[in-house]
């Protein structure tokens, strides 16, 4: 375990290990995510409430599940970060806040497409909507602290130091809908009941969740690459690589 | 683990318990602010203020609407199954209002009790299922002598 942490520590080990495992992320994500797709948006039966309007779920869970999901996982990296000083957990951070952002906007889009026609408004101010439109932002404050201070070190431990702050949004996003009073309706997957839906509703959804994190896997593991190239053109290795396409 | 590194995560989790603990004291104290709309037992208990506009939500009672024939108006009452509130309004309803469905209704209270909404929002739940089995839910609960028609679903708003 401890070997294989320390392991991680090594951006070339990295690089040769992601370039073999990226296809297979991507392959079996849009296999997954066509699929949850397909099935959903034209094979699942309709609501008894909202009609053909509900189908909008199928894209809109994967995304704000992504979404949260990706914070986590920077917010952990950014604790490895502050303790152990890995690159590769900087690099990771500054290789995902941009999908992330992208993926917290689909699901805020998606989110309000749906509400105009069942809630009868685009956007409410209730605690679900407003502490996801706060986790936006601090995606966008990730990206901008990190590019706005140039020296690489202090970058990283800056941008460890926010995303650790704001992953005590998480948890309100999470459990705002039962805290509070709000419009927005409680989660539709919880990790302890059964869904409360037909099996023909929710298997493509978790097929479509599945892939979603997948290619999640995918764009993580390509966009660290570059950056990890970026970083290391130095290096002999990458010399090495960019002249013979070999690690 | 190195001692410096044990050093850097106890400093690490001391800020997040921290953090932790500021947010949940602010949201605490911020509760009723957070919260979208009064339910009606708050409205009864007088603990919302009148002539402020204010949002109020539960299940739209069961036989209560009443439509005017010359316009848009709509009076129906708003309960959460111990006490409930009369709301009027003036224009178009969501595509979902429906008696025994959640609303979230925006206006006014006025010195009479009743509510004067200018927007109405319809609310859903979090159990989708197809025409077929909601229809059946209704028929076995309708044999069951349940006074709750349409009420497909356990009652949450």
């Amino acid at each position: 375990m401890w070997q294989f942490f320390h392991k991680l520590g090594s951006p070339k080990w990295f690089f040769g290990i992601s370039t073999r495992f990226a296809p297979w992320f991507l392959t079996g994500g849009m296999l997954l995510l066509v699929t949850g797709a397909v099935w959903g948006l034209a094979f699942a039966p309709t609501d008894y409430l909202q009609g053909d309007s509900y189908r909008i779920i199928f894209i809109h869970v994967p995304t704000a599940m992504l979404a949260q999901s990706v914070y986590i996982m920077m917010a952990s990296a950014g604790v490895v970060t502050l303790v152990w000083r890995m690159k590769l957990a900087d690099v990771f951070v500054k290789a995902v806040a941009p999908v992330g952002l992208v993926i917290t906007f689909l699901a805020l889009f998606t989110g309000a497409v749906w509400g105009k026609p069942t809630w009868g408004t685009w956007w409410i101010w209730d605690a679900r909507l407003t502490s996801m439109l706060i986790l936006l932002f601090l995606y966008g404050g990730v990206i901008a602290l990190d590019r706005a201070i140039n020296d690489e070190k202090s970058a990283a431990r800056a941008v460890a130091v926010l995303t650790l702050v704001g992953v005590v949004n998480i948890p309100i996003i999470k459990y705002s809908v039962e805290w509070w009073n709000t419009l927005h309706q409680p989660a539709t997957f919880k990790l302890t009941e059964k869904p409360s839906m037909p099996a023909e509703m929710w298997v493509p959804l978790l097929l479509s969740v599945l892939g979603l994190y997948l290619i999640f896997g995918w764009l993580a593991c390509v966009r660290m690459q570059t950056e990890i190239l970026c970083r290391e053109q130095r290096s002999r290795w990458v010399k090495e690589f960019v002249t013979t396409g070999r690690v | 683990m190195h001692p410096i590194r044990k050093k850097r995560l106890t400093i690490v989790l001391f800020l997040l318990a921290g953090l932790s603990i500021a947010v949940a004291l602010t949201t605490y104290a911020l509760r009723q602010n957070i919260n979208l709309f009064y339910d009606p037992s708050q409205i009864s208990a007088g603990e919302a203020p009148v002539d402020v506009r204010i949002r109020a939500g539960g299940m739209v009672e069961q036989g209560s609407v009443v439509r005017d024939t010359e316009s848009l108006k709509v009076e129906f009452r708003v309960t959460d199954f111990s006490h409930s509130v009369p709301v009027e309004y003036v224009g178009i309803l969501p595509d979902l209002f429906a008696e025994g469905q959640g609303i979230v209704a925006m206006g006014r209270l006025n010195n009479q009790g009743r509510f004067v909404a200018d927007q109405v929002l319809a609310k859903h739940d979090e159990n989708y299922m197809p025409p077929e089995v909601a229809d059946a839910l209704e028929k076995a609960s309708k044999s069951n002598g349940s006074a709750t028609a349409g009420g497909a679903k356990p009652a949450t708003y």
